[in-house]
């Protein structure tokens, strides 16, 4: 299960439909090991696509050499799919490398209703979990 | 030579969980042999069947990303420091 603020949650869902029709991507990193959600780091997608994302390469080391100073690990992975449901494509199961991260989906493809949903990816098998979404997880 | 090299989570299996490694090479490809050598497997994870580094794997030297310093023939000294960093991509 992810349990995740309903902050980070709104910010992930703001940052999906602020870049609708493109993909919108990012990460939430937590204490190692922790499995908790706690800081929110919206990305750029260097694709700039509707259909694919990619972490800008010098942004994606940043990233990680930050994560690595503060013992953090990536606990969410998310990105936006904008016109197809929000599960997880081919092209994402066979990047999936985090074999610790929730893989959070957004669909953007309707207007007035937004998919949330989040996944564990690992071997190339995704199973879906239940989200709950809590004011306060401190 | 000894040159560090950083690994990332999901191929600590390789490297009995360790989070850095020391490896030899002048080479990028020769490093990812030497690798090899005292992790099997480690190889497959991050060079394709063409002998390509794989599109799913980042690797740095010295924080340049070595798509734009001559892929497996980037030349390493002594004290360089590799990065391997799985892509964050998707469609």
């Amino acid at each position: 299960m992810l349990r995740i603020d309903r902050a980070i949650h709104d910010a992930i869902v703001a940052h999906a439909r602020r870049d609708h029709p493109d993909e919108a991507c990012g990460v939430v990193a937590g204490p190692e090991g922790s499995d908790r959600p706690r800081r929110y780091i919206p990305m750029l997608n260097a694709a700039r696509s509707p259909t694919f994302y990619e972490f800008d390469s010098a942004d994606l080391l940043a990233l990680y050499k930050e994560m690595a100073a503060n013992d953090e690990e990536p606990v969410v992975v998310y990105h936006s799919h904008t016109a197809t449901e929000a599960y997880p494509s081919r092209t994402d199961i066979s990047y999936a490398s985090e074999p610790n991260a929730h893989y959070v989906l957004v669909s953007t493809r309707h207007e007035d209703e937004t998919e949330f949903r989040s996944f564990r990816i690992v071997d190339g098998v995704v199973t879906e979990e239940p989200v709950e979404v809590v004011d306060e997880t401190r | 030579m000894a040159i560090e090299v950083k690994i990332p989570t999901i191929l600590r299996t390789y490297t009995g969980g360790e989070k850095a490694v020391e490896a030899k090479g002048d080479t990028l490809a020769a490093l990812i042999d030497n690798l090899d050598d005292s992790h099997p497997g480690l190889k497959g994870r991050l060079i394709t069947d063409d002998g390509a580094l794989h599109r799913f794997v980042n690797v740095y030297v010295n924080d340049e990303d070595v798509r734009f310093t001559g892929s497996l023939e980037t030349a390493l000294k002594d004290g360089d420091a590799v990065t391997i960093l799985p892509a964050v991509a998707g469609g």
